[in-house]
């Protein structure tokens, strides 16, 4: 209990008293808290547990380098994981508690790991994947006992997320005061601006600090620009913004918080919202973030940064401790010492790591009669639940090594201060490589690799008058070069640079050697120590990207904000290289945690993707019809009666169709309209047949080979007049197909005159089929002659059908008697009533895409993309006789190529099972000897597989090895549940072919296969769909 | 995410492009005049330039036109977008 609330001061409402549980305890604050701030006002020094040694941990810093308050927030669908405390800002009934820790982080019973932290080296996780292979099941579970940094939503999120793309000439990302000052001056020039900064109020640092701007409080400055840049109307502000992904081209992404700051009640409108913006400059001025000092067990709770306690005391009002001591190898040491001696704060002293300190900070403080330790460390902190004294020492003069013990120091709060680095994070996204600046040592943003430029503390400009002038310089320089002239403007006036230079230190000599002295932290939410850096270097890790994945550094949910530069500012010590050679970790997005809400916006649900219905779709639902999803296609898969299962609607389909007549929607079916007089140039070239000699109104089956000469698409196409030809692909690929064409005909052929139009979508088809389909299909078509000898198979008419114009086809793909109406898609509710209507006395019955798979199975009519995988050519099919061999086509040439010659390529067969009524698992794979040395070989594997009613058992098709002579063999389908079953290889038509020559499968493929005679007298009963 | 200026509609984001990979292959007029391994090679290898390359994109969200642009793969700085048919650009230029 060391925190509480000053008496008065900071930007809170004291006149709005906020509630708020944390942990399920009852806490109040105040308006303009944060949760950390609430936390620290109510005594709480615990927010989390280490992730490896379970240690305590308390609030550290004051904004998004946060490492330990990581809470969850709410509960339900509605929780929020990994949440900063020190962003969050306090609504009332906002609940919060901690995640790690068992039962609770602040009374963990785990925390006897960092005892035992000689098992835990770095490199612990790689060492225990690597060997021994099976022990990590069990450290597994207790390193993940309590751990972790949040918990997912339990239900769906029923929030609304936005999405919003946007263009402007600067984005200014920061509204600190080079941020403001840079907005100003770009939007004073009349260039489009976007302002966006993380914080709920545009200031930056300025809201933490007690400085002044033109003579009165900053905050007055703040105001007065805020409202100056809110009256421009090319100006959009944009508070509750994070920028946290810079790409290539200028696009950078933000997500804006909408209502998460908002008690539950006043939530409306979308919770968040994501920023694509387009923007041709970049204002960087995302300020810098301070270091902590690296020294034994500096992760006690009440060490905290110089800069936070600041902003505790300054922007919140309340005090982090109320003894402190401050430890800082720079004049920000004194500024935070001074801060708090005004708030009433007891401050013990001011080790200072330089031996001869000076300057204006300095001589302020001692006129303060602060004491100052100068030449002096803190190697050491002591207390184990909070902070209770520290140990200091006097640094030898090289400042390499402790010469003596310093008194012990009694606090409860250590400000460290170890010097700045600049949030380079956005500019190094964008391409740059920062840059070591040894006199600031800190990395600043290196050359532009876009159109950006950094501005303020960013780039290691740390006095605000140096921020309110770079900020200028910067806005112009952008708006300059979108065209627009910034009027020449005076500068505010605030405080000048008075600073004197740090003494770099990035790890505290101790008390003992590295590897044996109490643990010194470098990143708090990894538990990677300088002993952990130093051992991976002994262990011969030495660049610094193998450093960091080998000890973890910077792995957080905070990326290393707060450690990554200590870190390998050690590395360099030890190697004893330039930090600028060794140089920084890769910068990535997101800057901090995105939630997936804001990333999917509004693509969930029935709004991820586009769902295509068929005209008929809505009689397909009020009959029952159960859907399949067909690319974005909902297609009718069966149409069970009540109490049918699946198996005994879809043979009772098929053999409604085999004995009378069955009507499919095939609306779905790719078809592009080709038009042109080289229409047939086109289809010579891409087809692997002949299509000279294809008569109008006559049709024909393709199939279509990708360059490497494997089966890509097949389908009929059929010529409608002399230059105008209806190609149709399968229902998946009809936009792979006319993407083909296109680019053959854009950048290969593009003499050919020929125009492809997808007309999918604007034609609706009905297929009947059955020995009773042309009777049907003659009630509904007038003006056109159906018999045999008008119209034979492969042939195509126009007519009229249901009273539109329409095209009628006689095709087959399921063996029987088929015909395909199709007539303008706002017709076919229409026309499916009608044939349905008509074809009540012939027993029509609707079937679905089951039944069609299992018939054209029947007739071993291939399916591209379930019997085919791209690596499989025509004559792996059987079909070697649809390959032309008097011209060209694509993947001709490919065919040629020895490996597809070989005999033994996998090739498409039947199977059946020496058990009938077993049917293999589709994709189940094949081997010759299931009794064999593990891992068994395969040989192929099952393709498609079905209870066949109208073959009266179970059917396969299979891709083999050599599978054409392996006819009348076995093969075993070893199964999951620990089944074998075994099949006969066989000729992949299970239905008759008469007269066919083995092997030889041009019959199917040229689709004549149509069944010819069998027509019962009348369509029997049972098969009356009722 | 790029931002490809299409010859026929202008500026627009990369997600309504398809990329086509290296430009300028020919297909071999003559496919039975070729080697098998020349074929492997028009069909398989590319030349994987580090540095300024020709590419095809498709505004397949748009126009649906094909075009080439000449594009640092390092840098992603386009140099230069022309039409299909239009040669090769110096890449001094
Ligand atoms: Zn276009």
């Amino acid at each position: 209990m060391s925190g509480y609330r000053l008496a008065s001061g900071g930007r809170i409402d004291r006149d709005r008293r906020l509630e708020f549980t944390f942990n399920g305890r009852p806490m109040a604050g105040y308006a303009g808290d944060t949760l950390a701030s609430a936390l620290i006002a109510n005594g709480v020094d615990i927010v989390a547990r280490s992730f490896k040694y379970r240690r305590p941990r308390g609030i550290v810093a004051a904004g998004a380098e946060e490492p330990n308050a990581i809470l969850q927030l709410g509960c339900g669908a509605r929780t929020r994981p990994v949440q900063r405390a020190t962003q969050t800002e306090l609504h009332y009934g906002l609940s919060a508690r901690t995640v790690n820790g068992w039962p609770s982080a602040e009374t963990d019973l785990t925390a006897v790991l960092d005892r035992a932290s000689r098992l835990l080296p770095a490199g612990f996780y790689y060492k225990t994947f690597k060997w021994p292979a099976a022990g990590w099941k069990h450290y597994e579970h207790v390193i993940r006992a309590g751990a972790g940094l949040g918990y997912a939503p339990d239900d769906a999120d029923g929030d609304r997320y936005d999405r919003v793309n946007a263009h402007c000439d600067v984005l200014v990302v920061g509204a600190g005061p080079a941020g403001l000052s840079a907005a100003l001056a770009a939007g004073h020039s009349g260039a489009r601006v976007i302002l966006a900064d993380e914080g709920s109020e545009f200031g930056g640092s300025l809201l933490s600090a007690a400085e002044h701007i033109d003579g009165a409080p900053s905050t007055h400055w703040i105001a007065r620009a805020r409202a100056e840049l809110a009256a421009m109307p090319e100006v959009t502000l944009l508070p509750r913004a994070t920028v946290f992904g810079y790409y290539d081209h200028n696009f950078l992404t933000l997500v804006e918080r909408l209502t998460d700051h908002l008690p539950a009640t006043d939530a409306v409108g979308p919770r968040e919202r994501l920023w694509r913006l387009r923007t041709k400059q970049v204002v960087i001025a995302t300020g810098a973030i301070e270091r902590p000092l690296v020294f034994g067990n500096n992760d006690r709770p009440g060490v905290m940064l110089a800069s936070a306690v600041s902003s505790y005391v300054n922007r919140y009002g309340v005090a982090p401790g109320r003894r402190a001591v401050v430890f800082a190898n720079n004049d920000n040491g004194y500024r935070s010492a001074l801060d708090m001696q005004r708030a009433g704060i007891d401050v013990a002293g001011v080790v200072d790591v330089r031996a001869d300190p000076s300057g204006a900070w300095h001589e302020a403080a001692r006129a303060a009669g602060l004491r100052v330790f100068a030449g002096h460390v803190v190697p050491d902190a002591r207390g184990r639940r909070r902070l209770a004294s520290v140990r200091t020492a006097r640094l030898s003069a090289d400042a390499g090594r402790i010469e003596d013990e310093g008194p012990r120091l009694d606090c409860d709060l250590l400000a460290v201060s170890g010097g700045w680095s600049p949030v380079v994070h956005l500019q190094s996204q964008s391409g740059a490589r920062p840059r070591f600046d040894t006199d600031r040592a800190c990395f600043v943003p290196g050359d532009p690799v876009q159109a950006e430029r950094s501005a303020g503390a960013a780039r290691g400009t740390w006095d605000t008058a140096g921020c309110l002038l770079e900020g200028n310089e910067a806005g112009v320089a952008a708006a300059s070069a979108c065209g627009f002239e910034a009027p020449a403007t005076a500068l505010p006036s605030a405080a000048a640079a008075d600073e004197q230079p740090l003494l770099p230190c990035w790890l505290v000599p101790g008390f003992k050697p590295v590897s044996r002295g109490p643990k010194q932290f470098v990143d708090y939410q990894n538990d990677t120590t300088a002993a952990d850096l130093h051992l991976a270097i002994r262990e011969n890790y030495t660049a610094i990207e193998h450093v960091k994945r080998y000890t973890a550094l910077g792995f957080g949910t905070d990326q290393g904000k707060l450690g990554n530069i200590n870190g390998m500012g050690i590395v360099a010590e030890k190697l004893g290289r330039p930090l600028a050679e060794v140089g920084t970790t890769t910068f990535r997005p997101a800057y901090t945690p995105v939630t997936f809400g804001a990333i999917a916006g509004r693509d969930v649900g029935a709004l991820l993707d586009a769902t295509r219905h068929t005209p008929m779709h809505a009689w397909h639902v009020a009959r029952g019809a159960v859907f399949e999803n067909v690319g974005q296609w909902k297609r009718a898969r069966y149409y069970p009666r009540p109490g049918e299962t699946m198996q005994q609607a879809v043979d009772r389909e098929c053999l409604a169709t085999h004995h009378a007549v069955g009507v499919l929607d095939y609306s779905t079916l790719g078809k592009i309209d080709i038009h042109g007089p080289d229409a047939v140039t086109l289809l010579e070239r891409v087809y692997t047949n002949n299509w000279r000699k294809l008569a109008v109104g006559r049709c024909r089956y393709g199939l279509m080979l990708g360059e490497d000469g494997m089966v890509m698409d097949d389908g009929v196409t059929a010529r409608l007049a002399e230059h105008h030809y209806l190609m149709t692909t399968t229902t998946g690929g009809a936009a792979t197909v006319l993407a083909w064409l296109e680019r053959w005909l854009q950048t290969e052929w593009t003499d050919l005159e020929v125009h492809l139009t997808s007309v999918t979508d604007h034609w609706a088809t009905v297929s009947v089929a059955g020995p009773y389909s042309r009777d049907l299909v003659g009630e509904v078509c007038a003006d056109v002659d159906l018999s045999a000898e008008a119209m034979p198979f492969m042939s195509i008419r126009e007519c009229t059908a249901a009273g539109v114009a329409a095209r009628v086809a006689r095709v087959s793909f399921t063996g029987e008697l088929s015909f395909e109406i199709s007539v303008p898609a706002a017709h076919g509710r229409r026309l499916w009533e009608a044939v349905m209507a008509a074809g009540e006395r012939y027993g029509a019955t609707p079937y679905g895409t089951e039944a069609m798979h299992v018939l054209r199975a029947e007739k071993g009519f291939v399916i591209v993309g379930q019997d085919t995988d791209g690596s499989v050519t025509p004559d792996d099919l059987g079909m070697a006789g649809l390959v032309s061999a008097k011209k060209d086509f694509i993947g001709r040439r490919s065919l040629a190529r020895p490996h597809l010659q070989r005999r033994d390529r996998r090739q498409l067969v039947g199977l059946l099972t020496d058990e009938p009524a077993a049917v293999l698992p589709e994709g189940a794979q094949l081997v010759d000897d299931p009794d064999g040395p593990l891992p068994l070989p395969m040989v192929g594997w099952v393709t498609s597989s079905y209870a066949s009613a109208r073959v009266g058992r179970s059917i396969a098709l299979a891709l083999v090895d050599g599978g054409r002579d392996r006819i009348g063999q076995r093969v075993f389908a070893p199964l999951a549940d620990g089944r074998v079953l075994s099949a006969r290889i066989t000729d992949p038509v299970f239905l008759d072919a008469p007269g066919r020559p083995p092997h030889d499968r041009t019959d199917r493929t040229d689709r004549n296969a149509e069944r010819s005679g069998h027509r019962p007298e009348r369509p029997p009963a049972g098969a009356v769909d009722a | 995410m790029l931002q490809l200026e299409c010859p026929w509609c202008g500026p627009r984001d990369e997600e309504e492009f398809t990329y086509g990979g290296e430009a300028h292959i020919t297909r071999p007029p003559e496919p039975d005049a070729v080697s098998d391994a020349a074929w492997g090679d028009y069909l398989f290898f590319h030349t994987n330039t580090r540095g300024l390359q020709s590419e095809q994109w498709c505004h397949s969200h748009g126009c649906r036109r094909w075009f080439n642009v000449a594009r640092d793969t390092v840098t992603y700085r386009i140099h230069r977008v022309y039409r299909m048919g239009e040669p090769r650009p110096g890449f001094d230029a």
